[in-house]
């Protein structure tokens, strides 16, 4: 199983790798993750690789290997959506994130992004995480949101996976978390 | 119990179960965590030392007073080490001293892509290359055990991969190594001519004993094939990895001491196979050892010397037949100062008066970026000093530069360079960008911050002390937000035939979690002049530029650049 995770620098990326890998463990299966730390993270893309499987070699996912991209804007999920495997699931938060090539206008953000991968992609799915979020409590647990949704689209273990956000968030958070997480898990239909 | 663990953090797990008492680091991606998380445990000492030549002096200092010491760092700062680290292989240890070195191949935050085992080769330090978590923590442990046997330091490799990814491991209970004794030894420890040249026969020595050792030591190991495959791959470290999921059908022999190398292992194993291959990423640092050793096989005339490796990457040159897909051609998305970024005015006036930059390496090295394009040369730590002062002595002080350094780069090794332009007189003008700490590693303290490691109130070097103790007479301190005073200090430094220090100050607005104000515009006539600041949090629509206030910061620098005074702070519902 190749969770790709998508998405800005600052965004909340790495909690929901955590989650993932928390998922792993209490699911008793092997677990590697990848992650980005450093220059990158300052606003630019930010990419986590997330393997789980009775045996995990590479920590890294390779392009067309993914069987789930999990996008956190929409111009990182086309960027990476080579990575997804025929068949696989790419979810992604639907907003817009200028980078600094298009606020400076030495590039423009392209148009039709989302119709296009909704076109070529059976499993894309495109839900607005961040507003969900905010019914939730907090728009800060977008990624759990997303998490939830993906839940369902892949069919983990929702037992699982709930106890999997409740262990890795503070504990006063949690309970916004689960809300979050069933907000999202309620939102999509496979 | 196994826990999902962050490699550095299990190389920290790995020193504290070894009994581990001492260890010492300055931050560097991607080894930063491994002193962050060897301090949380019990019983042990952890600081941030102001550069990896003080480290890695506290470590072996420690290591010869007898206890278990480690010294971490990336591969550039194995550079500034490399002093200690040469002599430390002659003087051999007391209490076993591990170095651990993080390369960053892809450069994923680094200025070079140096392959630092080449360095275990010319100081003759053994190597050890784990290829993940629970590896690193079980290599970390015998690292000491070996460093002890062997009485030399041993340096432990990481790369990226392998460091920032995350694993399954295994805990043990910590065990209970005493201090050594330490016994006064001039020809041992005391590294002058007479006993130095004693030293460097137990040196080669030494080497030969290691070199014969790694030949049976289990870290090294023979991993038979069960498809029948006709080729051989030898491996180490995360590439390792990647071996075992492209070519199922391979034999490999998988390294864990790259240097040295169990060479007559290796020779044994390649007599096994029909085409032996080493897969290694940057140099061929394994290769060539091994072709010298009359070992036929393939390996840079294939693969390349820059970059990572992948499994995609592996399987393409062995022809096994698998789609690559292309991505798609959409716009990058470089990384950029944050919203409120403290150095970005100070940036705008340097780029407003055209002055050649001379940048050094933190977050500030983005204000090489567009639009700001401020920054002309960035070479190594504390180098922005140094490269400035040459500028002034080339042109006959013609040249309009000046040097921009953060806080603990100056701290680093700016200091040396700052004294070289008062002592040598070349009139430079210096910008300390002052936030208060090390950014772009992830928010650690120094020196000048008041904290340790710890995160205790710790004694704070004074930066405006410090220079004028360094002989600079011209000091301004100022904030970095206030971009009229900033431009003023930078003319008047300019102007000036002596030594200037400017102190531009602000923490970084990420360290301040309190709510913040927001700006917004109010009679934007479209002008466009906010944007050459290059704030995430502003973009131009067709009605006139819009502010995100859940990005913006308050800072007011778009404020104080925009001509028509169309930008003021909103006020939070």
């Amino acid at each position: 199983m190749n969770i790709l995770i998508v998405g800005v620098g600052g965004q909340g990326t790495l909690l929901a790798s955590k989650v993932l890998g928390r998922y792993a463990v209490l699911c008793g299966k092997d677990c590697k993750l990848s992650e980005v730390h450093g220059m990158s993270q300052r606003g630019g893309s930010v990419v986590t690789h997330v393997r789980i499987g009775d045996k995990v070699h590479s920590p890294v996912i390779w392009a067309g290997a993914a069987d789930v991209i999990l996008a956190f804007e929409v111009l990182e999920a086309a960027r990476m959506k080579h990575f997804l495997r025929p068949g696989g699931i790419l979810l992604v938060n639907d907003v817009r994130i200028l980078p600094m090539p298009c606020i400076t206008g030495a590039a423009k953000y392209p148009a039709g992004l989302k119709e296009h991968m909704l076109e070529d992609i059976n499993g894309a799915y495109f839900i607005p995480a961040g507003e969900i979020a905010e019914q939730a409590g907090s728009v800060r647990s977008a990624n759990v949101v997303m998490i939830g949704a993906m839940c369902r689209l892949f069919g983990f273990d929702k037992a699982k996976m709930r106890q999997a956000v409740s262990d890795c968030v503070p504990e006063k958070f949690a309970e916004i978390n689960l809300a979050a997480f069933d907000l999202g898990y309620n939102r999509v239909k496979k | 119990m196994k826990e999902l663990m962050l490699t550095n953090h299990a190389v920290a797990r790995g020193a504290y179960e070894a009994g581990a008492r001492v260890l010492s680091a300055y931050p560097g991606t991607p080894s930063t965590e491994i002193a962050e998380s060897f301090v949380k445990y019990d019983d042990v000492y952890a600081e941030w030392a102001p550069n990896e030549k003080v480290a890695l002096e506290v470590a072996v200092g420690a290591a010869v007073a007898g206890a278990r010491a480690m010294a971490c760092m990336k591969h550039v700062g194995l550079n500034v080490a490399a002093d200690p680290l040469f002599t430390a292989a002659y003087t051999g240890v007391n209490g076993g001293l591990v170095i651990v070195v993080a390369d960053d191949p892809g450069m994923h935050s680094s200025q070079n892509e140096q392959d630092s085992r080449f360095y275990a080769r010319s100081a003759h330090i053994m190597m050890l290359e784990p290829s993940d978590a629970q590896e690193a923590k079980d290599f970390t442990k015998l690292a000491f055990e070996l460093s002890e046997r062997y009485d030399t330091p041993v340096l432990l490799r990481l790369t990226t991969r392998v460091a920032h990814s995350r694993g399954l491991v295994e805990l043990c209970d910590r065990e209970d190594v005493k201090l050594r004794p330490y016994e006064k030894s001039v020809t041992k420890y005391t590294m002058m001519p007479a006993s130095a040249i004693l030293r460097h026969q137990v040196v080669e020595e030494r080497d030969i004993e290691l070199a014969n050792m790694v030949n049976t030591l289990d870290v090294n190991r023979v991993e038979r094939s069960r498809r029948g495959g006709k080729i051989g791959v030898v491996c180490s470290g995360v590439v390792y990895q990647y071996v075992k999921e492209a070519l199922p059908d391979a034999s490999i022999f998988k390294v864990g001491t790259v240097y040295p190398l169990p060479i007559k292992a290796i020779e044994k194993f390649a007599s096994s196979v029909q085409q032996l291959y080493v897969i290694e990423e940057l140099e061929p640092f394994i290769e060539n050892q091994l072709k010298k050793a009359g070992i036929k096989c393939k390996g840079k005339e294939i693969f390349s010397l820059q970059g990572e490796l992948s499994v995609l990457k592996i399987l393409e040159k062995f022809n096994r037949n698998v789609p690559v897909p292309t991505p798609a051609k959409v716009p990058g998305r470089p990384p950029v100062m944050c919203a409120g970024c403290p150095h970005r005015g100070v940036f705008y006036v340097l780029s407003k008066l055209k002055l050649t930059v001379n940048g050094d390496i933190g977050c500030y090295t983005l204000g090489a970026t567009p639009p700001l394009s401020a920054v002309d040369t960035v070479l190594c730590m504390g180098a922005s000093i140094g490269m400035a002062h040459g500028f002034k002595k080339a042109t006959k002080g013609v040249s309009r530069n000046v040097a921009v350094i953060g806080d603990s780069t100056f701290i680093h090794s700016g200091i040396t360079g700052l004294i070289n332009a008062v002592y040598n007189e070349s009139g430079i003008t210096l910008i300390i960008l002052d936030n208060s700490t090390t950014g772009m590693t992830g928010h650690q303290d120094h020196p000048a911050t008041g904290r340790n490691l710890k995160g205790e109130k710790a004694p704070a070097v004074l930066l405006d002390d410090l220079c004028r103790a360094c002989g600079v007479k011209d000091i301004s301190i100022v904030d970095a937000y206030d971009i009229a005073a900033v431009e003023d200090a930078v003319k008047k430094g300019l102007a000036s035939p002596e030594v200037s220090v400017i102190i531009a100050q602000r923490p970084c607005v990420l360290l301040d979690k309190r709510v913040k104000p927001f700006m917004e515009t109010d009679g934007c006539r479209n002008c466009g002049k906010c944007m050459q600041i290059g704030c995430p949090a502003i973009s131009r629509t067709a009605d006139g530029v819009k502010i995100d206030p859940d990005q913006c910061t308050g800072c007011g620098v778009c404020a104080k650049v925009c001509p028509f005074g169309a930008i003021k702070e909103g006020v939070r519902k």
